[in-house]
């Protein structure tokens, strides 16, 4: 099996469309911020440190830590 | 004449506060929602002129169902019309220009049953961006009256206050069919409960844990039903979400048209390039904090002259209006001293409070949060305890009434507890005095004040203890909690004036009222302990001060000097005497102690009345006579040893009676704000104790 992309590992500019999430709490308040499956989804830039990351979903900017990113699993 | 209640309701950002201050101007009020210090702001309208109404504006959230504080409050509140009086109306504040995103909670608060009117706000920044809005298609789908406004500039607000006084009827069309995915448990829940929808039963069967208006027998009952119907909250909110964005998606096809957008998030773009820079980024964030700095202590200090000169002159008047006696001192030192003590903050607070609506009004705030959250994290902080951490540097109270934007409990508590280890303004006299009395007063390199590099380095200290006691909270509370940092990152937007000053009203009223009562409460009982004491005691102190050689008013000072160490305060300062030697204390520094519990800047005025300076709070004289206090063998009292104990005693001990208040109403019970006092006691003895034995 491979192992599925997530938005943790999108480069900066990078594009994906969220297919599923892979934790039911967390998707829940990712929903309601607009991070629906079938979104494309960019990675916009990332903090200093690398973590937290700013995405671009549905025209407008969300930042999360990787620990959520990687929750979302994209195609 | 008529009043209606309305209820604001929305996302964050979406505008919702610039449209209260708008509707209510200054008439506004702020409270406290039941059981939590969530503020409540309500304000009257007048809308015609038969009708006012009530306004309340509910705290942003994304969806009803809660998941911080603020949420809580807003479910709470809909809820809570179950078993009060309801709402006449609520009015949804929604961003146009993320319209998708806000009609998610549109839907579930018209869903609940409510009469709503849907306020339409940015319109203008969506047509910027390429959105472009058929109202009338808008109207005939969503079928709620609908109001376009800028709460920015006002326009609409007229239009709005119009519409709220027309009827507004409830429609029963709804976007999601509650009875369709639990519908025993539904009915079930409406009968019982008399509730006139659906989706407010379905509601309480998902919340019904976390609402208050339900008995533990009503809980228990709706607990076993939500269990033998297998209803999994979880994932039926997950269906429910995307059923609503999918009605969503609907309407907006037939609404709405989209263009290529971009300009505008371009250049918000290019500018964070900068702003969240690895280099540039911290250097920014620096150069502000520094700004805001030097501005809240340059800027404050001629307003606070004014009320220390303005007190000044009060006391004088009333010195000569009043015969010395009980009542007069009682008035001076009770009442007006407390009086000051609360006051004389308002310039700092007003501007902290200032500087921090600019920068979370520009949208520069988030981006601090971001850069932050990792290097907080370790520490069981997050990105989000900047904001209250750098409150903390004026006063802790407002700081720790700030934390609740943060949605995670053991992430908000943390930060509740280590916020008092920040050097807050009250310490800035005690620091003066003690500084000056332990460094001397020379320049390195020509230009560095050393007792300038000193007082940053106790600004330093303090944070960096704050940073490691929240290390040992997160080791010692441990628990794998699950923490959200998913937020909004807003575009850049200029600040607006009206809510700048709103906001510094606000939260100066906030602290002169809270804090203040409390303070003003302890420096009356600290009053009655300094003056009071076991009779004979006192006469005798009097006694055996002899008037000879001395003129009136040093015979005075002696007097009070006397009296006070046979008061209870100095009674109680002799009594702990053996407990702080170790420190390099004596019994008046133990009146010091005591007495600062009230707020930390009555050390100076202690001290004042301690060595018979008088009734003074001028710093520099009662530094020169603690520089001339004596030891038994004659040498100086105050070594730098003695002094760099008592500043580290006084940089990290909890002795704010308001604090200790505000963490009780936070954290809802006796336990934290317990286990913060004895902690930060520990810390502050440990200290001054290594660093004394070391230097002395």
């Amino acid at each position: 099996m491979t192992p599925v992309k997530t938005v943790a590992d999108l480069r900066i500019g990078e594009k994906g469309v969220i297919c599923d999430f892979t934790d039911e709490e967390t998707s829940l308040k990712l929903l309601e911020m607009g991070c629906l499956p079938g979104c494309e989804i960019e990675l916009d830039c990332k903090a200093p440190f690398g973590d937290p990351i700013c995405i671009k979903v549905c025209g407008y900017t969300l930042s999360m830590r990787l620990a959520e990113a990687s929750t979302i699993v994209i195609s | 004449m008529k009043r209606l209640k309305v209820a604001l309701i929305g996302n964050p950002n979406a505008g919702k506060s610039s449209l209260f201050n708008y509707l209510t101007g200054l008439n506004q009020k702020i409270g406290n929602f039941p059981g939590v210090t969530v503020d409540k702001k309500t304000g009257v309208s007048v809308l015609s002129s038969t009708v006012q109404a009530d306004i309340i504006d509910l705290p942003g959230t994304y969806s009803i169902y809660p998941r911080s504080v603020d949420e809580q409050v807003v479910f709470d509140y809909l809820t809570e019309t179950l078993r009060n009086e309801t709402p006449d109306i609520l009015v949804v504040v929604v961003d146009a220009s993320n319209f998708k995103r806000n009609l998610l909670l549109f839907t579930q608060v018209k869903d609940l049953g409510f009469p709503v009117i849907l306020a339409l706000n940015m319109l203008d920044l969506a047509k910027k961006d390429g959105l472009e809005f058929d109202l009338l298609a808008l109207q005939r789908e969503l079928n709620v009256p609908i109001v376009e406004i800028n709460a920015r500039n006002g326009k609409g607000v007229d239009a709005l206050k119009a519409a709220l006084v027309c009827p507004v009827h409830v429609v029963p069309d709804i976007f999601y069919k509650s009875s369709e995915v639990a519908g025993p448990v539904v009915s079930y829940i409406r009968s019982r409960f008399k509730i006139k929808s659906d989706y407010m039963a379905l509601l309480l069967a998902h919340q019904h844990q976390k609402t208050t208006i339900l008995t533990d027998d009503e809980k228990k009952d709706i607990s076993e039903l939500v269990a033998k119907h297998h209803l999994q909250s979880n994932s039926l909110q997950y269906r429910e979400t995307l059923m609503r964005y999918e009605a969503i998606h609907n309407v907006i096809h037939k609404v709405m048209s989209e263009d290529a957008r971009q300009t505008k998030v371009r250049w918000s773009k290019n500018l964070d390039k900068i702003i969240t820079h690895k280099v540039w980024g911290y250097l920014i964030f620096l150069v502000i904090l520094f700004l805001i700095f030097q501005s809240i202590f340059a800027w404050s200090e001629l307003p606070m002259e004014w009320i220390e000169l303005g007190f000044g002159a009060l006391k004088g008047v009333i010195t000569n209006l009043l015969p010395s006696g009980y009542l007069r001192d009682f008035i001076i030192e009770g009442i007006l001293s407390g009086l000051q003590g609360v006051l004389i903050f308002i310039p700092q607070i007003a501007f902290l409070f200032a500087f921090i609506a600019i920068l979370e009004e520009s949208g520069y705030m988030s981006r601090v949060m971001f850069m932050m959250d990792k290097i907080m994290r370790p520490f069981g902080l997050s990105g989000r305890s900047v904001v209250p951490l750098i409150s903390g540097v004026a006063c802790a109270v407002p700081a720790i009434m700030a934390t609740r934007s943060i949605e995670t409990w053991k992430e908000r508590l943390i930060t509740i507890m280590v916020t008092p280890l920040i050097s807050c303004s009250a310490r800035i006299p005690v620091f003066t005095v003690l500084i000056g009395l332990m460094i001397p007063d020379t320049k390195i390199l020509g230009i560095f004040n050393l007792q300038g590099l000193a007082l940053m380095a106790f600004y330093l200290l303090g944070f960096f203890m704050a940073l490691v006691s929240a290390w040992f909270l997160h080791k010692w509370m441990g628990g794998n909690f699950k923490t959200y940092f998913i937020m909004e990152f807003p575009t850049y937007k200029l600040p607006r004036f009206k809510n700048v000053a709103t906001s510094i009203i606000e939260k100066v009223k906030t602290f002169t009222f809270e804090a203040g009562k409390i303070i003003i409460a302890i420096s009356i009982i600290l009053w009655v302990l300094a003056t009071f004491g076991p009779k004979d005691d006192m006469q005798k102190a009097e006694d055996s001060i002899s008037k000879n050689n001395l003129s009136t008013e040093a015979y005075e000072n002696e007097v009070a000097s006397a009296k006070l160490e046979a008061s209870y305060a100095g009674q109680f300062g002799k009594f702990i005497e053996p407990g702080i030697r170790p420190l390099g204390y004596d019994w008046k520094i133990g009146i010091a102690l005591i007495t600062s519990f009230a707020a930390r800047e009555v050390f100076v005025g202690t001290m004042a009345t301690i060595y018979s300076v008088g009734n003074t709070d001028d710093e520099l004289s009662v530094r020169e006579s603690m520089k001339n206090q004596k030891d038994e063998n004659g040498n100086m009292f105050y070594t730098s040893a003695r002094a760099g104990s008592l500043l580290l005693f006084y940089l990290f001990a909890l002795q704010c009676m308001s604090t200790i208040a505000v963490v009780y109403r936070e954290t809802k019970g006796w336990k934290w704000p317990i286990i913060q006092f004895v902690y930060m006691s520990f810390l502050a003895y440990a200290s001054s104790f290594i660093f004394y034995q070391l230097f002395k």
